[in-house]
């Protein structure tokens, strides 16, 4: 009894058989190269991201413990780090303002964020600065450390004496890194590092002033954080203080990367599936070629198993060759991906190799590339012997017939499309979302290019000139790759114009918001008897007050005449709402201003309501969520005075401007004689006027900060131009993934073109109407395949401003039309460059080897 | 022994049938070399498909060393393929990507031969190629793909071989070469041989003579040159 072939020979006969198709089919496996290399640079960021965050997570905190707090912390907070502190758990505070900085020398002034910090801050990490010695000087005397943007907006040096408020720092040196702060930090606003001692001659912490008060603590080793502050936690919460453990926040931290990784994982995993639409449409024409080398096999014996194995092993192992390249490929991103996204995350991120994001990364990616050819290949089982003596149409098409295993790896497609999404989705449920959407849209894709090549079908005139007709009948010819390059297209086209879209629609708020202001030097922390002499100020320099509004501390006690805690609990409202605890800076004045909409009610009047009680306008948001109805009557405390007001209008305001803007907005004659602040608002006309204003306003009023917009504009450029570097990238990425998969498709189809490019040259076409036929193809592809995509980019652009940003859409038509015009350029270029050989060849030796 | 008994074979074309063979009937016994001759379209072809299992007839049996390969599903036909049939294509029909001795190993490997290519290589020399075995198809003559492919017949040793047109693409010189190398195997092997032709010079090589027109045997006789 004879054997039969062992897996072995079938690994040898798969090995010499694929002599030359490797370079093709390497060709068609390389299309998921780019899903693998994203999934592996993505995962292994993540894990190297979620490392250095375990690693310096003591460092980003600064303490094991910290508690942080609005207006300082009580006596009893303090009673308590006192008692802490006795126990052996010692504590270092940090106060955080935005103050004006100024020096003497060159008479330059800058707000910056000043931050008072005690001797043992931090207790974990290391505030790095040039020179190194320059953290050691810091608490040993009046000195400070800054950031170098500050130095050369301020045009100072280190030595140079800088004046915070009433206070004088002589500075140290500059901060080169600060644990915990993003590099983006920097852009926002200069820091000033000073020591705590001498806060107080800053004098800038009296009445109203903004400032976060901070303290970590350091406990003993090994200490679980949340177990041992689990005790304290209600008397810290009792006096507004927020509490956050190590733990906490490395959770936090932790869950923000792998959120971004989830939704990068699902662009990689749209780049994988796209990958895979291309292995099936390479190795479906491979297929086509190996049908008499397959009815050869047949006739020596080979059994219909024997034939898929080879095919099958060939798939695996250019899948397995495929995903490795995607692999090294990701690897090199992921040393670039540090130098993109580093200024937004808060952690020095060191590179390493994850061998598990690699090993997925081939398993996901050779498995992907075995699925989608299988299907293709399961035909090759079906092909008859007898087409090694007669290669007809009735066999060929018996063996396109569909069976069930065709039906079970259609299946097996779709399961994994779930499996894949559910895997990298933050929930089940999101997964499947995740999982509809690529297939919706894979659908709609598919759609097009059926609705395409049927549309051309019925609509090609016989008037139409011969090579548009020929161009435009290539698209419905049998085995034509119209579908895989419409989707190939469509998805990329989809996903660079959404990309760009979210872009364009996030960024127009901002420019809108800049240009929006009716001034342009804004100045705040003005003291009540300040208010006049800035006014006076402003207008010695040739400049307007555009506006001056009074601002006023206060909290809620009481609704409806119930205390807080009995009103939260009456409303289902949770104990720790903050809107409930709290402190309010509103205002008052008779009218609404334009950042602002009346929702519901009517907005008050000057005049004095006959029962006594005052009107107020809540912020919509705030008002549903403390569930209060026009008519209910809110109890404040106006620092020491109870106001009990009535809430009888609710608006829409714009949070986005520069003006300030307010929860709640009373009635003159409320809280009018009540201690205020004031901002205001001054249009300044030139650059010049702004610093020379600046100067003298802090020369004067010390404690008085203001904000320049055009140096706001300034930074939010800078920030915006780090964002569009991180999108582009991102957009660059989803452009490229499309390149292999498209070349793979008209490759497929190459053999077919040579024939009839070199036919249609023997019957007498020239080499420029062979030209004209390709472009007609391929322009029309590409058209169809980037509009396909852009109007689904539309959607997607849609929900992501909408749900996602929670802001207003708008098409931008421009960059959606130059995106569709560049993928159809790209089209009609892989159409070119993979039929060059039809310019080349004599139509004699493509016959013969025809 | 290969039998066919009342073959036929039908294809629908459109709403009518068509019948490309009609009750062939006849006896080939072990060891003999036989010409199924006739003009174009007279369904030799089809006739050598179906003596093969290549393909399955409308009606009819056809028996194969006893074996009913009627009776047989394709995987079945296949294995009875590789262990008692041998193949000669007019297209050769090498594995382009194989080299020469590769080629012949295919049939011994798939049944799991472990001597596959000392054999490949006696059958190459026997064939008059043993210094072209690491050859492609494309790096050979015609004449030289055919004797690969006549090693290849061999290879499994196989009860019948079936030669369809096998000089079909060659001169005559080399055609003849052929028939005569085709001829002394079938002396040396003791199979029998089918071979398909339209050249009724060639099928005059052969002890018998079977000659189809329209699908219909017309005439079974010896051949002349017997």
């Amino acid at each position: 009894m004879k054997r039969r072939a062992g897996f072995g020979v079938l690994l040898t006969l798969a090995w010499r058989e694929s002599r030359t198709a490797r370079r093709r089919l390497a060709l068609y496996m390389s299309s998921i190269s780019l899903g693998v290399a994203a999934l592996v640079a993505i995962d292994s960021f993540s894990a190297n991201v979620q490392d250095s965050i375990a690693e310096q997570s003591r460092a980003l905190l600064g303490g094991d413990v910290n508690l942080r707090a609005r207006n300082g912390f009580t006596p009893a907070v303090d009673s308590i780090l006192d008692s802490l502190k006795t126990a052996g758990i010692p504590s270092a505070k940090v106060v955080s303002f935005a103050s004006m900085a100024t020096t003497s020398r060159s008479g330059g002034t800058r707000l910056a964020q000043v931050r008072a910090i005690a001797p043992g801050y931090p207790f974990y990490g290391v505030v790095e600065t040039a020179p190194a010695e320059a953290w050691v000087a810091l608490q040993q005397g009046p000195n400070a450390l800054v950031d170098p943007s500050l130095l050369i907006s301020l045009d100072a040096q280190v030595g140079d004496t800088l004046g915070i408020g009433f206070g004088r720092f002589v500075i140290q040196g500059t901060l080169v890194n600060v644990p915990g702060d993003p590099g983006i930090a920097a852009t926002i606003g200069p820091r000033i590092l000073i020591p705590d001692r001498y806060l107080a001659e800053t004098q800038l912490l009296g009445f109203g002033a903004r400032a976060e008060y901070e303290a970590v603590l350091r406990l003993p080793a090994n200490t679980q954080s949340p177990l041992w502050v689990a005790p304290l936690r209600p008397r810290f919460e009792a006096a507004n203080v927020r509490v956050r453990t190590v733990v906490e926040n490395e959770m936090d931290l932790t869950e923000a990367i792998t959120q971004l990784a989830r939704f990068l994982g699902v662009v990689g995993l749209v780049a994988l599936l796209l990958g895979g639409i291309g292995v099936a449409s390479g190795v479906n024409a491979f297929v086509q070629r190996k049908i008499e080398t397959v009815a050869v096999l047949r006739c020596l014996g080979a059994s219909s198993a024997q034939v898929l194995t080879i095919y099958l092993i060939q798939a695996a192992a250019m899948g397995l060759a495929g995903a490795a390249v995607g692999a090294m490929l990701g690897v090199a991103i992921q040393f670039v991906l540090p130098q993109v996204m580093g200024d937004f995350l808060p952690v020095d991120v060191s590179v390493r190799l994850s061998a598990r994001a690699i090993l997925m990364g081939l398993a996901v990616g050779v498995s992907v590339a075995v699925l989608f050819a299988l299907r293709p290949l399961l035909s090759l089982r079906r092909v008859s012997p007898l087409q090694a003596i007669r290669r007809d149409d009735v066999a060929l098409a018996a063996s396109r017939r569909r069976d069930s295993w065709t039906w079970i790896t259609n299946l097996a497609l779709v399961a994994s499309v779930f499996a894949l999404a559910i895997d990298r989705a933050a929930t089940t449920q999101q997964g499947i979302g995740y999982a509809i959407g690529i297939l919706l849209s894979i659908g709609v894709l598919t759609a097009s290019a059926a609705l395409l090549s049927s549309l051309t079908r019925r609509l090609a005139s016989k008037r139409w000139p011969y090579v548009i007709r020929q161009g435009v009948a290539n698209l419905h010819r049998p085995a034509s790759q119209t579908r895989a390059v419409v989707l190939a297209l469509g998805f990329g086209s989809f996903l660079v114009t959404t990309i760009i879209l979210v872009q364009a629609n996030l960024l127009r708020s901002f420019d809108l918001t800049a240009a929006a202001s009716r001034g342009n030097l804004v100045f705040f922390d003005v003291q009540e008897d300040q208010e006049r002499g800035l006014d006076s100020l402003i207008r010695a320099h040739g400049a307007g007050v555009v506006s001056s509004t009074p601002i006023i501390v206060m909290r809620i006690v009481a609704i409806n005449g119930i205390g807080n805690d009995a009103y939260a609990a009456s409303k289902a409202i949770p104990q720790r709402f903050w809107g409930l605890r709290r402190e309010y800076r509103s205002t008052y004045r008779d009218s609404i201003v334009p950042t602002e909409t009346v929702l519901t009610g009517t907005f008050h009047g000057a005049a004095v309501p006959r029962d006594t009680i005052f009107e107020f306008s809540l912020e919509r948001e705030m008002a549903s969520e403390l569930k209060l109805s026009l008519g209910d009557t809110v109890t404040w405390d106006v620092q020491g005075v109870r106001v009990r007001a009535r809430m009888t209008s609710t608006r829409e305001v714009d949070w986005g401007r520069f003006e300030p803007n307010f929860f709640a907005v009373f009635q003159s004659g409320a809280i009018a004689d009540a201690p205020k602040q004031f901002a205001l608002i001054a249009a300044v006309t030139s650059d010049t006027t702004v610093a020379r204003m600046q100067r003298n306003a802090v020369r004067a009023y010390p404690n008085v900060s203001s904000l320049d917009l055009s140096l706001v504009r300034r930074t939010i450029d800078q920030i915006v131009r780090k964002v569009t570097l991180a999108v582009r990238f991102l957009a660059l990425f989803s452009f490229a993934m499309g390149v292999p998969v498209l070349f793979s498709a008209v490759a497929a189809t190459r053999r077919d073109r040579l024939r009839e490019g070199v036919l249609l040259k023997t019957l007498g076409a020239t080499r420029t109407q062979i030209g004209r036929i390709l472009l007609a193809e391929y322009a029309l592809l590409g058209i169809l395949g980037s509009l396909s995509g852009m109007l689904l980019a539309f959607g997607g652009a849609w929900a992501l401003v909408t749900f996602v940003f929670e802001d207003s859409f708008t098409i931008a038509p421009v960059p959606a039309l130059m995106i569709a015009g560049a993928m159809t350029l790209l089209s009609i270029s892989i159409g070119f460059l993979t039929g060059r050989d039809v310019f080349r060849e004599t139509p004699m030796a493509a016959l013969r080897e025809a | 022994m290969l039998s066919a008994r009342g073959l036929t074979k039908e294809y629908q074309s459109g709403t009518t049938r068509l019948a490309v063979l009609r009750d062939v009937d006849f006896d080939i016994p072990q060891g003999t070399f036989v010409a199924i001759v006739g003009p174009s379209g007279s369904g030799k072809t089809t006739l050598l498909g179906l003596l093969a299992g290549l393909d399955l007839p409308t009606r009819g049996t056809v028996s194969l060393d006893g074996s009913d390969l009627t009776r047989l599903d394709e995987d079945a036909r296949a294995r009875l393929r590789g262990e008692k049939v041998g193949f000669i294509f007019q297209s050769f029909q090498l594995i382009p990507t194989l080299t020469a001795a590769e080629n012949v190993q295919v049939p011994l490997e798939l049944r799991g031969d472990d001597d596959a290519s000392s054999r490949a290589l006696d059958l190459l020399q026997r064939v008059g190629l043993g210094d072209r075995i690491d050859h492609f198809p494309a790096q050979l003559s015609g004449g030289e793909q055919q004797r690969v492919a006549i090693a290849r017949a061999f290879a499994n040793q196989p009860r019948i071989l079936f030669a369809d047109e096998p000089t079909g693409n060659l001169d005559g010189a080399t055609g003849a070469r052929i028939v005569d190398l085709l001829d002394q195997l079938n002396r040396e092997s003791g199979a029998t041989v089918v071979l398909v032709t339209h050249d009724l010079t060639l099928a005059e090589h052969a002890q018998r003579v079977i000659r189809l027109k329209d699908g219909v045997v017309v005439e079974d006789r010896p051949s002349q040159g017997q």
